[in-house]
């Protein structure tokens, strides 16, 4: 097989050899000791042309029932929603995805501008005066935003709420194992947080209570209110998790006085790709600043005076300051941080509030729709796109007859919510539209007669 | 400002512009802000620009013309591995049946993306000896603390709760001792010899029952492969303490040797560096995590399983040390990952490791004419040279960097690892020519004269760059990390 990214020919070999005054590259393994030394070759499928793989990955990729032939009501976390073309012409150029971190700021203007404009768009959705240049994935921003608060507080107690996404609740427990954080669950009525049981359980030996907003139900939860419960311990933080798209037109956490916000940006401009990769965002206070994990974008200028960026407050990071480092993170999302900066230029100050209303509008109908089919919804209170419906079949059951009519139907809360068997979470994006959510919920409707 | 700036996004924003545009509202409305009251109603828009699509695609040009990627020329920056990104990888990547679908749909209907996965988890197997591995880390230092995460599990369903150190080598990758430490560890430090490579009489000195693990990297930072790999195993395992592999130079060994044959517990890779995932000017990356047999029952969970021929999700896994992310990692950077392996194969991917080696082995004594070579033995996929020669006539490594750049070279890794002086570490890789090399090493060259005879025109490059050297002290002292109108 000829291997089209190797361009070693045998003539360069042997100059090279000469070079080194070998005869033979084994010699530049002869260090590798004997006894662990693979004496046979690796046992991987047989290297194939670019035109077999392809077929091939092409095959693999049908296999897959995609979001674009098939109509989803699916969200719990990932959404489907209209990424500008725009977006994926950026983000192909091959000066930005080629690139590596840019520690060379006279060669990395490009990409360090690009952070500096995400975080500057971070700090507007969420009302937060500090953001950084992105974590993994809303999940792991949000474990250590926790495990910040454990620090800067010296306190272990974390109260979270049930109603945050549950696979992040399964990252905090894990994260929290390092510095053996006590993590208390709040319960949730209805799909809200249980403010009594908040109040009970928040005293001096709270570190943070973690909400988010909107929650994992899609309910809005009532931040003023808990904001007034945490000035009882104006030491304890408040740590929110938001769905920024719902910020174009939910009064941002930064205005209920959070100390941490993150949330995803996979809303904007990121496919859902099987769950990643996504990009999380972390923005914070001014006070918390030189705490905040990964990197950071800074203005500045250069000898001539002109402005430029560097990457800067890195006393903060692993690689200056090892194991004083506020965080391990070292690769990020950047990538994806641009994709979401693009479309978050493209969709626009305007347009961003219209999106978040349009997908608030047909959540709405899709809920009245499913009141007029006779359907039980079980979350009452205000929220964005998602809501809660009550089933008289289990949600796989529902969801395999949908899946015949070309649905794929809403998360079945079963999975982490034992007391919520047959309970489906429908998510309503602005791409549906007024035939398709009638079709489902009349679908839906079916299954229930 | 002066007129010479590149203008931010925000700057090209005019009231009334519009780069998007919605369907038309055809569900009845109903009133929003009556049901959220104004306490929950936004009442200051968020300040996102104003502009066209136009001017979205001339910004974000203008802006990828001030950037460097591998596409742009050679970029030999060691411990990072910049090797050309293949573009089947992106095309694949983007095909609706990998890149839409959810995370929560049923896995009958993502058997496709089960099966990569799973196959993805049995090559990676393969290429490091190990018994199991896990998708789910997205990226280095994620992969290296999900790995210590399991080794403080495996000690603790031990009855073992004293191993509270890590130990890691002084030419350790920074994100070794910062992952320990968010372990709930305590990183020491075991000092290397005069050949560079880790003090076994150190190790015994360190090493004892309340040690938990040694990470280390072989090839070491300075391209080293540790030759007394199986003494130290012993060392660290007869104390009850686990190995734990850095994967990050993994590309100098690619079918020659495997971690787990020498004795490593626990492996992560960084698959957009070895695997050609792209490093996105910074990420996303993708780090799994590979374990011996006595550590499999700790890995992250869900794992993809193959039953009969389904393939679906195993989540029941009672001492596994939960979820290290939501969902089951950087699906789409494991595709790149995967679509590479299948381009390369056994044999490919032992000549990835074999030209690697043999290009960083022609640079090295090209150039150690010219500059110090602290460790003069073979190396691996990279060396580390040392500035200190130039240093004396007043040329630090930081100058002859930046002097690189005039020549569009992205310059070496420099002042790591910390235990050389003036550190310039570089790696070529294997998807470098011959010609691409000679003109670096003949840059390089030409530097080191200037250095001696022409001084100046090194410490005070860069000359050709779009902005010269930056004011790093005053980003730091008076930081200003978003744009605010004026």
């Amino acid at each position: 097989m000829d291997f089209r990214f190797l361009p070693m020919t045998e003539n360069d070999k042997k100059e090279m050899l000469d070079t080194i005054g070998i005869s033979s590259t084994d010699e530049l393994f002869s260090d590798i000791p004997e006894k662990v030394r693979l004496k046979r070759d690796l046992n991987l499928k047989a290297p194939k042309s670019e035109a077999d793989l392809k077929k091939e990955l092409v095959q693999m990729a049908n296999k897959n029932y995609n979001l674009k032939e098939y109509t989803s009501f699916l969200g719990a976390g990932v959404y489907d929603h209209f990424i500008p073309s725009v977006v994926d012409h950026v983000i192909s150029r091959s000066e930005f995805y080629t690139a590596y971190t840019p520690y060379q700021p006279e060669i990395s203007q490009g990409e360090l501008q690009a952070i500096f404009e995400f975080q500057t768009m971070i700090s507007e959705l969420t009302g937060m005066p500090v953001a950084n240049s992105s974590m993994y994935d809303g999940g792991t921003s949000l474990a250590e935003a926790v495990n910040l608060s454990a620090g800067q507080t010296r306190k272990k107690k974390v109260l979270v709420s049930k109603a945050v996404h549950p696979e992040s609740q399964a990252v905090i427990e894990t994260y929290g194992k390092g510095p053996n954080l006590e993590i208390v669950y709040i319960d949730h009525v209805n799909g809200l947080t249980d403010l009594d049981q908040l109040a009970k359980e928040l005293d001096e030996n709270t570190a943070s209570v973690v909400i988010q907003y909107p929650n994992f139900f899609g309910q809005i939860e009532p931040l003023a209110e808990i904001r007034e419960l945490l000035n009882q311990q104006p030491k304890s933080m408040f740590i929110v998790s938001s769905n920024p798209l719902s910020l174009g037109y939910l009064t941002p956490p930064g205005k209920f006085g959070a100390d941490i916000v993150v949330g995803d940006t996979q809303v904007f401009g990121i496919p859902a790709q099987f769950g990643g990769p996504h990009c999380g965002y972390f923005a914070t206070t001014e006070k918390l600043m030189r705490k905040i994990p990964g990197r950071l974008v800074g203005q500045t200028t250069d000898e001539n005076g002109l402005r430029g960026f560097v990457l800067t407050l890195q006393a903060r990071e692993q690689h200056i300051r090892r194991d004083k480092a506020t965080s391990n993170i070292c690769s990020n999302q950047a990538l994806n941080a641009l994709a979401s900066s693009v479309a978050m230029s493209s969709i626009g100050k305007h347009g961003l509030k219209k999106m978040s209303e349009l997908n608030m509008q047909k959540a709405r109908y899709a809920k009245q729709k499913f009141v007029e089919e006779g359907f039980e919804i079980v979350t009452n209170g205000t929220f964005f796109n998602e809501f809660v419906v009550k089933l008289p079949v289990s949600v796989s059951v529902a969801n395999e007859k949908l899946l015949e009519k070309g649905f794929i139907g809403g998360y079945d809360l079963a999975s982490y919510y034992p007391e919520l068997e047959g309970h489906m979470l429908v998510a309503v994006t602005e791409i549906r539209t007024k035939e398709e959510i009638d079709a489902f919920v009349k679908e839906l409707g079916d299954i229930h007669d | 400002m002066t007129n010479q700036d590149f203008p931010l996004i925000f700057e090209r924003s005019k009231e009334g512009r519009v780069s998007f545009n919605l369907p038309e509202i055809d569900v009845p409305e109903v009133d929003l802000e009556a049901e959220l009251t104004d306490t929950y109603v936004r009442q200051e828009a968020p300040d996102l620009p104003e502009v066209s699509e136009l001017d979205i695609m001339r910004h974000y040009t203008g802006l990828s013309n001030r950037n460097y990627g591998v596409d742009s020329g050679f970029y030999p920056l060691g411990s990072c591995t910049m090797k050309y990104n293949p573009k089947i990888n992106e095309d694949v990547a983007r095909l609706d049946g990998f890149s839409h679908i959810h995370p929560y749909q049923d896995p009958k209907t993502v058997q496709g993306a089960l099966e990569m996965m799973y196959d993805l988890q049995e090559s990676l197997k393969e290429i490091t000896g190990m018994a199991g591995v896990s998708l789910q880390s997205a990226a280095g230092a994620h992969g290296e603390w999900t790995g210590l995460m399991m080794i403080r599990a495996f000690h603790e369903a031990n009855g073992d709760f004293h191993r509270t150190k890590v130990i890691v080598p002084d030419s350790a990758h920074g994100t070794n001792p910062a992952s320990a430490t968010v372990a709930g560890f305590e990183a020491v430090t075991v000092k290397s010899n005069e050949n560079g490579l880790v003090d076994l009489e150190d190790l015994k000195r360190v090493v004892g029952d309340d040690v938990a693990a040694l990470m280390l990297t072989n090839p070491n930072t300075l391209g080293l492969f540790e030759t007394e790999i199986v003494e130290m195993a012993e060392i660290v395992h007869e104390a009850g303490g686990k190995l734990y592999y850095d994967g990050a130079n993994l590309n100098a060994i690619m079918g020659y040797a495997r971690p787990g044959d020498m004795g490593f517990d626990v492996v992560h890779l960084n698959l957009h560096k070895t695997f050609t995932g792209p490093h996105g000017g910074g990420g996303p990356g993708s780090g799994p995590v590979g374990v011996s047999a006595e550590l499999e029952p700790y890995l992250p969970k869900p794992l993809i399983v193959k039953q009969d021929d389904f393939y679906t999700f195993e989540y029941d896994r009672p001492q596994s040390i939960g979820r290290v992310k939501p969902y089951y990692g950087n699906f789409g950077i494991n595709l790149r990952a995967y679509t590479y392996i299948r381009t390369m194969g056994a044999e490919g991917l032992k000549k990835v490791s074999e030209y690697a080696v043999l290009n960083a082995n022609y640079m090295m004594r090209k150039l150690e004419k010219a500059y110090d070579l602290p460790y003069s033995q073979h190396c691996k996929h990279e060396f580390v040279l040392s500035g200190r020669r130039q240093k004396k006539l007043g040329v630090r490594t930081l100058d002859i960097a930046k002097r690189l750049l005039d020549f569009g070279y992205h310059p070496p890794t420099i002042y790591f690892p910390l235990n050389v002086e003036e550190a310039l570490m570089v790696e070529p890789t294997e998807t470098e020519s011959k010609e691409t090399l000679d003109g670096f090493i003949d840059t390089m060259l030409q530097i080191a004269e200037e250095a001696e005879n022409n001084p100046e025109i090194v410490q005070e490059a860069p000359h050709n760059t779009v902005v010269k050297r930056m004011d790093e002290t005053t980003a730091a002292r008076k930081p200003i990390l978003r744009y605010y109108k004026a």
